[in-house]
């Protein structure tokens, strides 16, 4: 497990082994306090509702998902950074629930985090050098200012960005430049894992490409594993090896990407893959699309059985009384159900939407 | 911008058609079909677009000197039209259509031309314009959440833009149409929800409220500035949907404002570019995503990951980031980023050169660009590959032969590379100024 790039394989398939994370029973709520003077807890947001995970090493594993899933609370809570309410991270055979910070922080050398907003997760007034040097000071991994400046120098080169610059501040800088600084921060550390919270999601386009095709490069060379948070379904799609996609606090279909994405089994998969707008005129206007009616249901509140029946396609148009039964009774648990990889539906069935 | 001033007073007067012919049973006498607005034409010619912009400028004056953020923008939108304006952030498109609204700030300096039905728009006093706005040119904003007042119910949002437009309409009748309205955008139990709160909507349903409110006027012109950017894509394909609706029921022209290619590709018949206040191609969907001929195009086209792709090739990135708006330097605006770039492309800002039919594109290497075909890696190949070493040019930085110059010919003059951030709001904004005043080759930004 220690050396993650010996693993991987051409074309960017990853032989298994032992995973390096392993989240089991993942659970997160947010109680909901009511009001008054004594403020008793009377509900709870489950924002992440029981999921599991297996991260290879060298491998990239997109989780998607719209605003309000869980996507990001999960991967908060994997980091330990929002206590789980419940379950199991294991990472490299060690369990994190319920290490405390000062247990956490060895931990943090090997999982590390990069921020959606490149605006708002640099400090303002600290030089990129500091910004970058922080990890390496924090943890005492330079023996003296040399080193230190040396070390800085390699990583602000690593992520495309002149040496000479880091006694600039943030502000100084566009936003995917921003970006990288973020990203060379997470790698000061040489992490094992890094989880990517929406990375390149407030990026333009041509900018996006740029920071995509570094995050590629990096996990080549330094055989990393990525936790892929996006909801940009055609990023993850270009990055990653597999794709697990979650509603309402679960996941509700996990796959290799291309299975995904030509072979999508759960009604929720089709219908997000068909609203995905094509940039290409002729195959956009002939597609069919499926859409979804509604928005997604309050996580403190979600629907009995099937999370996703008050919103699915299938449930309203092709059940019959009979069979939507099922899905307002048993919640569908993950698992494989003949479409060759695992989806959460009872009536899941392999069809290309796209 | 205020949030009802803008959707608010503008949207207002004829009635809709909602989409149920039931509707029509409600109606009050006011509430006229689609074709019935042809008469009101007076002696204006058919064939004539419905808005026509020409050399439309915009200029906001800042300490470190003028920002012209729109740079002679010409187009004209024919009746029925989609035309799709496109660029990244600080492009000036979003200014282009609040320029057209007039909606800019007093301090903004607006020239050029802007015609509705052959009636000049620039210049016009607030209270004639809201005559205009509304009825004869609506407008959709990005954020549902700010476009709708918060202190005041839905219902009554709608019906004050139909009472502006129509003071002979009844409270009882305006809220008649409201339903209607919220009905044909698609909101279940429109009838009681006409007297909720914004607040008790969600982003998509929100938006639906704010396309209700922009087609209650069946106005001939709907300008939507990235009206599903703050959505999910789920429900982005709902709203567009209900965009479509809204075309067919009020038979209006619409100019889609986004920086999301896929959109466009779907709904638009012809596609603007805008690169650095200006459009520097425009042509049919097809020549657009299909034949581009600005390298900008291609490169935008070659930056996108592909959801239906199974190849793992790189991204094309364009190196670089837009310049700065504030004192540009002369020539093409594009050429520091572009792989192209011949020491002409300096000599001055190329117009838009004819390159087919109703297709045109600023650029003097449109040849080189045709070869391509589409396929952004054939222009685009050396920052695909030298990302990791390249990368970007630093935004407020001077200095040459560094970062990705070495991706472009030698002898590019220093340009003024910064984030013109007018950006979307989950971006942030920073104007650039660290540069600006610094036309010597020095690097002012640098605190070091």
């Amino acid at each position: 497990m220690s050396a993650p790039a010996t693993e991987r394989t051409g074309g960017g398939a990853v032989q298994r082994g032992e995973p390096i994370l392993k989240v089991r029973g993942l659970e997160k709520h947010f109680p909901i306090k009511g009001g008054g003077l004594v403020k008793r807890t009377v509900g709870a947001v489950r924002a992440v509702d029981g999921v599991d995970l297996d991260l290879y090493p060298g491998e990239v594993l997109g989780l998607v998902g719209e605003s309000g899933c869980g996507k990001s609370t999960t991967g908060r809570a994997i980091l330990n950074l929002q206590p789980a309410t419940a379950g199991s991270v294991v990472f490299e055979g060690r369990e994190i629930v319920g290490l405390s910070r000062k247990q956490m922080r060895p931990l943090r050398r090997d999982i590390q985090l990069v921020f959606q907003d490149p605006y708002a997760s640099l400090n303002p007034r600290l030089p990129v050098f500091d910004i970058v040097a922080e990890p390496l000071i924090i943890h005492g991994l330079t023996k003296n200012d040399t080193e230190l400046r040396a070390k800085v120098r390699q990583l602000v080169e690593t992520v495309g960005l002149n040496p000479e610059h880091t006694n600039r501040y943030p502000a100084e800088f566009s936003g995917g430049q921003r970006q990288r600084i973020g990203i060379a921060r997470a790698l000061a550390l040489q992490p094992k894992v890094l989880v990517l919270d929406e990375p390149v999601s407030a990026l333009d386009v041509s900018i996006q490409a740029g920071v995509i095709n570094l995050l590629d490069d990096l996990k080549n060379e330094f055989g990393l594993s990525y936790l892929f948070i996006a909801h940009d379904l055609s990023v993850v799609r270009h990055i990653s090896d597999r794709v697990a996609v979650m509603y309402l606090g679960r996941i509700i279909e996990i796959a290799e990407r291309d299975e995904l994405f030509s072979r999508p089994a759960h009604p929720y998969t089709q219908a997000l893959l068909s609203a995905i707008p094509l940039p290409d005129p002729r195959r956009e206007r002939a597609r069919q699309r499926i859409i979804i009616t509604g928005d997604v249901p309050s996580p403190a509140n979600p629907p009995s059985g099937c999370r996703f029946r008050t919103r699915c396609q299938k449930f309203a148009n092709v059940l019959t009384d009979g069979q939507r039964e099922l899905c307002m009774t048993v919640d569908p648990p993950l698992e494989e159900r003949g479409t060759g990889h695992l989806n959460a539906c009872h009536y899941a069935e392999a069809t290309s939407v796209l | 911008m205020s949030t009802l001033g803008t959707t608010g007073t503008g949207m207002s007067g004829a009635g809709a058609t909602p989409a149920g012919a039931s509707s029509t049973a409600t109606s009050t006498g006011t509430l006229s079909q689609a074709g019935s607005r042809t008469t009101s034409l007076g002696g204006f010619d058919p064939s004539a677009p419905l808005l026509q912009v020409s050399d439309l400028n915009v200029r906001f004056p800042t300490e470190d000197g003028s920002v012209h953020a729109v740079r002679g923008v010409d187009y004209a939108l024919r009746s029925g039209e989609v035309l799709g304006i496109v660029g990244e952030s600080g492009s000036g498109k979003s200014v282009t259509s609040l320029a057209v609204m007039g909606l800019l700030p007093a301090s903004a300096r607006v020239t050029g031309s802007v015609k509705y039905r052959g009636q000049e728009l620039l210049g016009q006093s607030d209270r004639s314009m809201s005559r205009v706005r509304g009825k004869g040119v609506s407008m959709i904003f990005q954020d549902p959440m700010t476009s709708l007042d918060p202190v005041y119910k839905i219902g009554y949002q709608i019906e004050e833009t139909l009472r502006t437009h129509d003071r002979s309409l009844s409270s009882k009748a305006a809220e008649a149409r409201a339903v209607d309205l919220l009905e044909l955008v698609g909101i279940p139990n429109a009838k009681e929800r006409v007297r909720s709160y914004p607040h008790e909507f969600s982003g998509g349903m929100r938006q639906r409220v704010v396309i209700a409110i922009a087609m209650a006027n069946q106005p001939e012109v709907i300008i939507a500035d990235e009206p599903t950017t703050a959505l999910d894509v789920t429900v982005q394909a709902q709203i567009l949907e209900v965009l479509q609706t809204a075309l067919q029921e009020t038979g209006a022209a619409m100019v889609l404002i986004t920086h999301d290619l896929g959109v466009v590709a779907g709904i638009a018949d012809r596609v603007l570019v805008m690169y650095a206040g200006r459009p520097v191609e425009i042509g049919s969907v097809e020549d657009i995503y299909y034949e581009p001929r600005m390298p900008y195009t291609l490169g935008l086209l070659g930056s996108l990951p592909r959801v239906d792709s199974t190849s793992r090739e790189r991204l094309t990135p364009i190196t670089g980031s837009p310049p700065s708006v504030v004192n540009m330097p002369p020539g093409c605006p594009f050429a520091p980023r572009c792989p192209l770039h011949i020491a002409e492309c300096d000599v001055a800002e190329p117009p838009l050169f004819q390159v087919g039919p109703a297709h045109n594109a600023a650029c003097i290497r449109t040849d080189q660009v045709a070869r391509a075909h589409g396929h952004a890696a054939e222009v685009f190949s050396e920052t695909a590959q030298d990302v990791v070493l390249a990368a970007e040019v630093m935004p407020a930085d001077l200095a040459t032969g560094e970062g990705a110059r070495e991706a472009v010919a030698p002898g590019t003059p220093p340009a003024g590379q910064t984030e013109a951030g007018t950006g979307r709001p989950d971006t942030g904004s920073v104007v650039g100024t660290g540069n600006t005043a610094s036309t010597t080759g020095t690097t002012n930004g640098d605190r070091a």
